[in-house]
């Protein structure tokens, strides 16, 4: 449904983005992530056809944005960035409005109308001015205008910001529900939510894409991936980790808090790797448990977090190069 | 329309979306939201109110309808470049800065609508706030006509001048309103350059220029003014070359708006 081809965005010689390539297919919910003014927002300004773009381009549904702009923003649906509508509309009077523009009109116009209240909970402010509303429902409001028209294409700049616990679980359902049909783009820079809520994750640092893969992928790409932490109840940590070791899928162990921690071998070759040898390393492991009739307390495999991959793959501004 | 026809031929790999886009439909949606808008808010109130005190007093006081003892409005018409000079951009500062300091410019073009089309829809929603406040004002027609007898075309001219001379000064307000995402900034602007159009034939300018360039020079700059076009209205004459004038100001000011918005969206 969308697709991205070397997309590119210079403001004077400063490229925010550059060159980014990637699809995303009906079905799948990808989660854009990375620091603050990596060109999330850009991108997906582009993407919706309201900035042009510097070189590279942007097809939706098989419509390039530049070319066919009506026809590709047709099919999208777009929460921009801070949630912006009319303050001084109702949410009634700003849900039609958008319902014009969108092209429906009469009967259907009603019918959207009522569908996106309902969906996004709105039924208790309808009639109240936007201005008024809280933050939560400002949102729900901008997120209800982007849906108005069942869109086959959303895309949906930081979603959960400023909202709270409750709501975000609420916009990560929903995200996930309207995954199963549309092709979902959302940014981040919440790592959690890439979990909750995504099929695909793309990590850009200063406009370039420096990780693309399954939330699961990622993670093995951290160090930690594979790491097995052992406990062992009526023996001394550094007598189990002597013996951990000397394993052959063992690299070396560690005590910590009367833990063992041991870091798998082979984790070279690609991503996944530190998943497999991680597997690899706690079979091995569990038999060596089984020989020295060890009494096993705590065993388990880490997968990885996805904020130390994101830290070792991003730039952060406070550390100077 | 174009895009849909191109749309339905070629449809095979395409996804065709669901609707189809109608211009005036869309002008006639933004239009009304912003009319809304300007009526939802006191600003527009206070904006008739001050504007209906400030035409009587420059035509019954400054004007000295009474004094003249003519059956006309010439004392009214004459302070109308003058009134929509700080008038005006107050009504059109907002058009565009507004929506890009609350980011719903970012809304508004993302939505499969032509860009033209929502600059039209503005512009005729401020314009027609506009001519609203020009028709309350008939209690001075009603005036003239009880007292004497006036040649009521000349009125109506002057009326349809005023209105398109509030017209080009709204595409001015809504070009520099574009520019910007301070109205504040957007109305100096727009002031500066509406006052431009006025000095270029208004006649203490025009004549200390005799002093350095020659007539033909003067003429030329002459032919830029508002002044210039607005005085055959106030004389009853409805000159096509005036409406012209009028209409390329209002066109010419549109169009720059539209490149503004097309190269000016990040900010």
């Amino acid at each position: 449904m969308i697709q991205i081809e070397h997309l590119t965005k210079a403001f004077g010689p400063r490229r925010v983005v550059d060159d980014l390539t990637f699809n995303v297919e009906r079905g799948e919910v990808l989660g854009f992530l990375g620091p603050n003014g990596a060109g999330k927002s850009t991108t997906m300004r582009m993407i919706t056809g309201f900035l042009p773009v510097t070189a590279g381009r942007v097809s939706i549904g098989g419509h390039d944005v530049a070319d066919e702009p009506l026809a590709a923003k047709r099919l999208i649906g777009y929460l921009p960035e801070s949630a912006a509508s009319y303050p001084d509309m109702t949410v009634n009077g700003f849900l039609l409005f958008i319902a014009e523009l969108r092209g429906l009109a009469g009967d259907a116009k009603k019918r959207a109308v009522h569908r996106v209240v309902e969906r996004c909970f709105l039924d208790s402010v309808l009639h109240q001015s936007i201005e008024t509303l809280s933050k939560g429902y400002r949102h729900r409001t901008c997120l209800a205008q982007a849906l108005i028209h069942d869109p086959d294409v959303l895309i949906m700049d930081e979603p959960t910001d400023g909202l709270d616990p409750n709501q975000k679980h609420e916009v990560r359902n929903l995200i996930r529900e309207m995954g199963k049909t549309k092709a979902v783009i959302f940014s981040t820079h919440i790592l959690e939510e890439v979990d909750a809520a995504c099929t695909r994750a793309i990590i850009i640092d200063r406009g370039r894409m420096v990780a693309n893969g399954t939330p699961a992928s990622l993670k093995a790409m951290a160090q930690s991936a594979g790491r097995v932490t052992l406990q062992v109840a009526g023996q001394d940590a550094a007598n189990v980790q002597a013996a951990c070791a000397k394993l052959a899928e063992a690299a070396s162990a560690e005590v910590l808090d009367g833990k063992v921690r041991v870091l798998p071998k082979d984790k070279t070759g690609g991503a996944g790797a530190g998943a497999t040898a991680g597997a690899t390393l706690a079979r091995a492991l569990m038999a060596l448990a089984e020989r020295e009739r060890w009494q096993v307390a705590e065993l388990h495999v880490e997968e990885g977090h996805l904020d130390e991959v994101f830290r070792n793959l991003t730039f952060s501004d406070t550390v100077r190069a | 329309m174009n895009a849909n026809t191109s749309i339905n031929t070629d449809a095979s790999a395409k996804v065709k979306p669901a609707m189809k886009s109608n211009t005036l439909l869309h002008i006639r949606a933004i239009a009304r939201r912003e009319l809304a808008s300007f009526f939802g808010s006191p600003v527009a109130y206070v904006f008739l109110v001050i504007f209906l005190l400030l035409t009587g007093f420059f035509t019954f006081t400054v004007g000295a309808f009474f004094e003249r003892g003519e059956a006309g409005l010439a004392s009214f018409f004459t302070w109308h470049p003058w009134l929509y000079l700080v008038l005006v951009p107050a009504v059109g500062m907002r058009l565009w800065a507004e929506e890009r300091r609350a980011g719903t410019l970012e809304l508004l073009l993302t939505m499969p609508i032509n860009p033209w089309e929502a600059i039209a829809g503005k512009f005729l929603a401020s314009w027609i706030f506009l001519g609203i406040a020009l028709l309350l004002t008939f209690p001075v027609v009603l005036t003239v006509n009880w007292l004497g007898s006036p040649d009521n075309g000349q009125i109506f001219a002057g009326y349809l001048g005023s209105f398109f001379l509030a017209g080009a000064y709204l595409a001015i307000t809504s070009m520099t309103s574009a520019l910007t995402r301070n109205q504040v900034v957007a109305f100096i602007v727009s002031v500066v350059l509406c006052l431009f159009l006025i000095l270029a034939g208004f006649n203490p300018v025009t004549d200390m220029l005799t002093r350095w360039a020659s007539p033909a020079v003067i003429d030329t700059v002459a032919a830029f003014s508002v002044m210039t076009h607005f005085d055959g209205f106030q004389r009853g004459v409805v000159d096509s070359r005036d409406l012209l004038f009028f209409v390329s100001i209002i066109a010419f000011a549109l169009f720059a708006t539209a490149t503004i918005l097309r190269n000016r969206r990040a900010g």
